[in-house]
């Protein structure tokens, strides 16, 4: 089990002709997930490195099934790829295009409520791995290890220092996901949150957020009601000074708004364990799992009433039913 | 990239949003022929800096007659103006700008800019014109109306007449004050602009409504598509070595410290420069190299760092996943040779080719410590800054 990205993905990458969507394509592909081809628009027919091209999205699922996308074009054209893949039947949208105009973002943003069913992660993220399984996206594959650690984030090589401190730790990840270090983004920490959450591979989460914005407050307001889990966290930027840009589009301190301090604070007052500095990433995980056990050990276990225990019972045999048909 | 007050109010006057013009000065033999231009006082000069606050600092003068005018533009042109968004250093005024006065009745404040709850655009109003929207927002937030708009469709005209009779507008004007609105957002929109700011609108004896001020500030990542204007950047309000990173495709903000960092990726740049201050130190400055860093790239980081006096030592964090880490030694040791690097240098590398990266790095006679984790590198530099000075 895994969020979001699992076996059944059939991958095609937007502008895989470009030297990043080639290159990437064939680490995913090296990877072991199912890289089913790609598409530029006017070398539709032809085949690259093994890699069918098409001239359009519509087309790329027609003829290949593909539902999920890695979008390589280039930031002026990248927001109507996005919508390109949504119009085109594409369930799983990951854009690791850099630079895209706020304000495309934000059209973009509009149209895509209307299609309910499609997630986009990104842009400007370094996307989404499951290890062990597939990866849609632009981490190193080999510094992973499948296990049970979910980690959400709005940087790239951040993400990899704390996965690899998970690894050094000894344990691996469920599912890995770099949302984006942009103001507008698909998925946002909340919406990570709650995926990783429901997960039932995911014994814990990691969450590493940075200045500007109050996204990381939000996703905090929600593991305080809703997490079941234990949750980590780290948030970058606590020496940035205020109207900087740091780096990433969306890392600004404005008005006095989105500082590490607030951001910190708000985490802490939802349970969560915050690294104080970025090398105890995989500390603060292990605090707050064991944190996390003392208490569930204080807690009575949950009896199921009558009622749910014959509700249960029933769908064990309808369950059972099924496969002797079979 | 942000403009000038003279150039926004050039853009709002393409878009048909009323601005008073006036004449840039940027030598004092240059104000007889402003004043030729504008003959009519009385008049104000506004130094031309990128910052707020002007007036209270000393940057705005009102002048009556030609002699004043003479007068305020020899005090304000080379003046070092310090408000709360200079910083305690300042800004040298290089340039003033000679506008005509015009007589208002009513401040306003009005700015467009992307919110990022609601992922649109929104306009930010209030009838208190004049004063920081910062303050007011802390003191006053029911003061400040707020409306969503249409990131595919703008403002629409009926939005644009509720927020003028909510700013207690004048019921006459509109029409003008609906257009006024829309203008801005369409602006706003077109020009893929991060923020636009009116402080203040001003509301005329006529009743008519006009911009005191003007403020433009355009998206990075905008600027692509609006070549025109990204030929407007003033060099000399910006910090030469960000300007001289951002021609090689790096990251680069100086920071108040002395700790040079040298980073791939803006999160872990960020997260360095956090450890350095947590262990004690203090950076010098945020340096992204890129994911996909290059020998080249690297080599000309390691230079804009060391044009930089203050720093003391120099951390390198490499976590390798694109970039290759033997091909940034490589750019290490390429420009620890050219510059005659003598100061002390911890280096962490992780990832892709670490065990290339680390032999090369060994190989190359070049005095450094190897750092195992961030932590480790963290305290180093901030230990070998202070085993310097002791």
């Amino acid at each position: 089990m895994s969020v979001l990205l699992d076996k059944n993905a059939k991958v095609i990458c937007q502008g895989i002709t470009g030297t990043a969507g080639l290159f990437h394509s064939k680490a995913c592909r090296e990877y072991g997930t199912k890289m089913v081809g790609g598409v530029t628009p006017g070398k539709g027919g032809t085949e690259i490195e093994g890699f069918k091209v098409f001239d359009t999205v519509e087309q790329a699922v027609k003829a290949t099934g593909a539902n999920t996308t890695m979008i390589f074009v280039p930031a002026l054209f990248a927001a109507d790829a996005i919508l390109e893949a949504a119009a085109g039947g594409i369930k799983l949208i990951v854009c690791i295009t850099e630079g895209i105009p706020a304000n495309d973002m934000a059209k973009v943003n509009k149209i895509l409520k209307g299609y309910p069913d499609v997630r986009l992660i990104g842009p400007n993220c370094p996307g989404i791995i499951t290890p062990g399984v597939a990866k849609v996206g632009i981490m190193p594959g080999y510094i992973h290890r499948p296990g049970k650690i979910g980690i959400v984030s709005r940087s790239g090589t951040l993400t990899y220092e704390a996965v690899w401190q998970v690894t050094q730790l000894g344990m691996g990840q469920s599912t890995c996901i770099g949302i984006g270090g942009d103001p507008i983004v698909g998925t946002t920490h909340i919406d990570a949150m709650r995926l990783l959450n429901e997960d039932k591979n995911t014994e814990a989460v990691i969450m590493i957020g940075e200045i500007g914005g109050s996204n990381e407050e939000e996703a905090a307001l929600y593991v305080k009601k809703h997490m079941k889990k234990p949750v980590a966290a780290f948030i970058a930027g606590a020496s940035a000074p205020p109207g900087k840009r740091m780096g990433h589009a969306g890392a600004i301190v404005s008005g006095g708004k989105g500082t590490a301090k607030e951001k910190i604070a708000a985490l802490e007052a939802a349970g969560i364990v915050v690294a104080k500095s970025p090398g105890e990433i995989g500390n603060a995980l292990l605090e707050a799992m064991k944190k996390s056990k003392g208490k569930k050990k204080a807690a009575k276990p949950e009896k199921l009433s009558k009622k749910d225990r014959k509700k249960l019972e029933k769908e064990k045999r309808k369950k059972e039913k099924k496969k002797n048909k079979k | 990239m942000k403009l000038h007050e003279y150039q926004a109010k050039e853009i709002f006057a393409k878009y048909g949003i009323p601005v008073t013009p006036g004449a840039v000065v940027k030598h004092l033999s240059e104000v007889d022929e402003a004043l030729k231009k504008f003959p009519q006082g009385p008049w104000v000069v506004k130094a031309q800096v990128h910052a707020g606050g002007r007036g209270k600092a000393g940057g705005v003068k009102f002048a009556k007659t030609e002699q004043e005018v003479q007068e305020k533009s020899a005090a304000i042109l080379g003046m070092t103006l310090i408000s709360p968004q200079t910083g305690p250093e300042g800004k040298l005024v290089k340039k003033i700008f000679i506008t005509p006065a015009v007589d208002y009745v009513k401040e306003l404040y009005v700015s467009v800019v992307l919110d990022r709850v609601n992922r649109t655009p929104i306009i930010l109003a209030s009838a208190e014109g004049g004063t920081e929207i910062e303050e007011l927002a802390v003191t006053k937030p029911e003061a400040i109306f707020k409306i969503i708009v249409d990131p595919i469709e703008g403002l629409h005209a009926y939005q644009a007449r509720q927020l003028h009779l909510r700013l207690g507008l004048p019921q006459e004007a509109i029409n003008q004050g609906a257009k006024l609105f829309q203008n801005m957002v369409r602006c706003f929109m077109d020009l893929d602009l991060s923020m636009l700011e009116v402080n203040p609108l001003v509301v005329l004896k006529d009743g008519s409504i006009h911009c005191l001020d003007a403020k433009v500030d355009f998206e990075d990542n905008g600027l692509a598509r609006h070549k025109d204007y990204a030929t407007w950047r003033d060099p000399d309000e910006e910090d030469a070595r960000e300007l001289e990173a951002a021609q090689h495709g790096l990251s680069y903000i100086s920071l108040d410290g002395y700790i040079g960092c040298l980073v791939n990726g803006a999160g872990l740049a960020m997260a360095t420069a956090d450890a350095i201050q947590y262990f004690g130190g203090s950076p010098a400055n945020f340096l992204d190299v890129g994911g996909s860093a290059s020998q080249k790239a690297v080599t000309q980081a390691f230079k804009i760092i060391l044009s930089d006096t203050r720093v003391k030592a120099i951390l390198v964090n490499i976590f390798g996943g694109i970039a290759k880490c033997d091909v940034i030694a490589q750019g290490i040791i390429d420009a620890a040779k050219e510059v005659g690097l003598s100061l002390p240098l911890v280096v962490r590398l992780e990832g892709t080719n670490v065990e290339k990266g680390k032999e090369l790095l060994a190989q190359s006679g070049l005095k450094y410590s190897f750092a195992s984790s961030m932590d480790e590198a963290a305290k180093a530099v901030v230990a070998a800054v202070k085993g310097a000075n002791s």
